[in-house]
């Protein structure tokens, strides 16, 4: 049977793939570019009997997020870069906590108001480290609408399977073209729900790592009674300021994504096995870099893209590994540099490493990133 | 015979972190006491709280708790009320943290006349960052950062939920201990949003700064001043100068936010 196809902008597609993968619950708060995710889901949430809700802030909507997630619903809120900046603090605590949920940042440029209708990639950072204390991140950048909806799937799997947020960082180029989408069928695409426990109520504790590093999430109101809260906490959830304990649980919830690299990372390499030049880009400015890279090649010149989708954790081993392959690396992104630092950490100088960067709300053209490619050849 | 406090309350995680004399410990019996009296079921209902002396609340009672961040719990409990509203959802915190840093939260819980009950623990301070001026601290009152007196205005916590559209508002304080639980049950049942202000004291920060030179001063101060709403219908404004209205201030039936939604569920659905 042909596959259900669609007109789709990125945005769309995102609300799409949310239902897609179970979301039962949004908490949201209008900002450019993203506010069709919230627009879209008002309309497909009640209709399955989940539940929308536009908040009073930004940060009032994470709260919603976390909180009707820990009731035990796939929770969703989508924002912009002002929006996350707000949302940071309780970023922290979904990390804390080890609740599962999903935050799309659309991103535009910054700082503050900046551009709120340009496209940005200027949130790489905020994603990784803009939520204060060590803590692990996913992050992940589709491309293309299509992928925005396979990747919000994704996005949801990831959350639910290591019981942390996830962050889908869209640019406003690919949340808002529009793209030629095929629907997966209900069983293409895997979903997966968060582990409950396999204990009985007695004996449940939230952070009971004898299960491994991710322990079974229960649901309120499902019959476990238990503690959650935003201090350093042992495994019956309740708050301790016990040096190993609180030293455990830091370690731990930074290695259960470390240790899950091989599942959590995605790239994708095109024309890489012969490449001297490889280009490193991510979401729309990865589309200009493909272009680039053909019209390198039919010019002689052996490029090759590298395309992380997951751009958190930073796929390190294999970037370094191409590092001393290639002669250099060519970084195109919509912002003064900041894959690029991430780039530079892990080849050292074992190439030549050159960024592409425009912060003026237009995007990177093949031109320009060819034009650099042949500055460092 | 003696009520069953331990009946509520999570083995092993006693003694309480307050201090000899704070008045939540009395709060917190009589919100214990409202749930006997309510009948409700642990595994069904959550209690969110916020960050601060009474935020720590939760972690004591064998319920569903959540202990959220600085100002948010009146939003984490919207979200829990919404993915469960058959859950009952209860949220606490002091002063500081529901009217000042959660104050959008909280005005908007009432705004949405959400099925929620709020008890706000108001001593007036931020205690336990060691004793700051909050939106309820007096004017003219010492803190540890009014050092001259506090110029800032007040905040009536009661008014502010019925102007913001909570459809059930009470206030008691910590000496009239046995009108506490008898207003929070009332706001239990109450279907929408239900505040109940206890005033209370902190001897700590608040007292040994203002000229309290003891907690009976305090106590007798909230005794003092505290006017039920039948008397005070029947003295002047000048009589009233400088006390507060005790006993349920608002009271009205207004569709509650779930109930709503669940009609958005039915249209969306072609009902």
């Amino acid at each position: 049977m042909a596959k259900k196809v669609a007109l789709l902008q990125g945005n769309e597609a995102c609300a799409q793939g949310a239902v897609y993968a179970g979301c039962k619950f949004f908490g949201g708060y209008p900002i450019t570019p993203s506010t069709e995710v919230a627009e879209i889901l008002s309309n497909e949430l009640p209709k399955i009997g989940g539940k929308f809700i536009q908040m009073e802030d930004e940060i009032g909507a994470i709260a919603s997020v976390i909180g009707a997630s820990l009731a035990g619903s796939k929770a969703l809120t989508a924002t912009s870069g002002p929006g996350v900046s707000l949302k940071q603090e309780l970023l922290g605590y979904a990390c804390i906590a080890e609740v599962p949920c999903v935050i799309v940042n659309v991103m535009r440029g910054g700082p503050s108001t900046g551009m709120p209708t340009g496209p940005g990639q200027s949130d790489v950072m905020q994603a990784r480290w803009g939520t204060h204390g060590d803590h692990a991140a996913i992050a992940l950048a589709p491309a293309t609408c299509q992928e925005i909806f396979t990747e919000t799937v994704r996005a949801f799997n990831l959350a639910e399977k290591y019981r942390m947020p996830v962050q889908l960082l869209f640019d406003e180029i690919v949340g808002h073209m529009r793209e030629r989408i095929e629907y997966p069928e209900p069983g293409d695409l895997e979903v997966i729900d968060r582990t409950a426990p396999s204990v009985s109520p007695e004996d449940y504790k939230p952070y009971d790592t004898s299960f491994g590093d991710v322990p079974p999430l229960a649901a309120f109101g499902s019959g476990y009674r238990f503690h959650v809260t935003g201090l350093n906490k042992a495994a019956d959830g309740f708050p301790t300021t016990k040096a190993n304990l609180v030293d455990d649980e830091e370690r731990r919830q930074i290695r259960k994504v470390e240790a899950n690299r091989a599942d959590i990372e995605k790239n994708e390499e095109y024309l890489v096995d012969d490449a001297e030049v490889l280009v490193l880009a991510y979401g729309s400015t990865s589309r200009s870099a493909r272009y680039a890279v053909n019209e390198l090649r039919e010019a002689g010149v052996k490029a090759g893209l590298f395309r992380p989708v997951t751009l958190w954790p930073f796929p390190e081993a294999r970037v370094a590994e191409l590092g001393k392959k290639v002669k250099a690396i060519v970084v195109p992104e919509m912002n003064l540099g900041q894959m690029i630092l991430e780039v530079e950490r892990v080849v050292k100088d074992s190439c030549a490493l050159a960024g592409v960067n425009r912060v003026d709300g237009e995007p990177i053209n093949p031109g320009q990133i060819i034009d650099k490619v042949k500055e460092v050849m | 015979m003696a009520f069953d406090y331990d009946k509520y309350i999570r083995p092993g995680k006693l003694p309480h972190i307050w201090c000899p004399g704070c008045g939540h410990g009395i709060a917190m019996k009589g919100l214990i006491r409202a749930m006997d009296t309510c009948g409700l079921e642990k595994d069904n209902t959550a209690i969110v709280s916020g960050i601060g002396c009474a935020s720590r609340l939760p972690g004591y009672i064998d319920m569903c708790t959540l202990h959220t961040a600085h100002g948010r719990a009146a939003a984490f409990a919207t979200g829990v009320k919404m993915a469960r509203p058959e859950m009952t959802v209860l949220v606490m915190g002091g002063d500081g943290d529901g009217t000042a840093i959660g104050g959008n939260h909280f005005i908007h819980a009432c705004r949405r006349n959400i099925d929620l009950t709020y008890i706000i623990f108001n001593n007036n301070i931020y205690g336990m960052t060691g004793g700051q001026f909050s939106p309820t601290t007096p004017t003219g009152a010492k803190a540890s950062t009014t050092p001259y007196g506090n110029p800032d205005p007040v905040f009536d916590i009661s008014k502010l939920a019925i102007g913001a559209g909570a459809t059930f508002v009470a206030r008691t304080t910590a000496f009239h201990a046995t009108q506490i639980d008898k207003l929070i049950a009332e706001g239990i049942k109450h279907k929408g949003m239900a505040v109940i202000e206890v005033l209370d004291d902190c001897p700590t920060t608040y007292g040994r700064r203002n000229k309290f030179r003891s907690v009976v001063d305090m106590m007798k101060r909230l005794k003092e001043n505290a006017v039920p709403v039948a008397a005070a219908a029947k003295m002047t404004a000048e009589q009233l100068e400088g006390k507060f209205l005790t006993g349920v201030l608002y009271k009205e039936e207004k569709p509650e936010y779930c109930k709503q939604y669940a009609q958005v569920i039915a249209k969306a659905q072609g009902a």
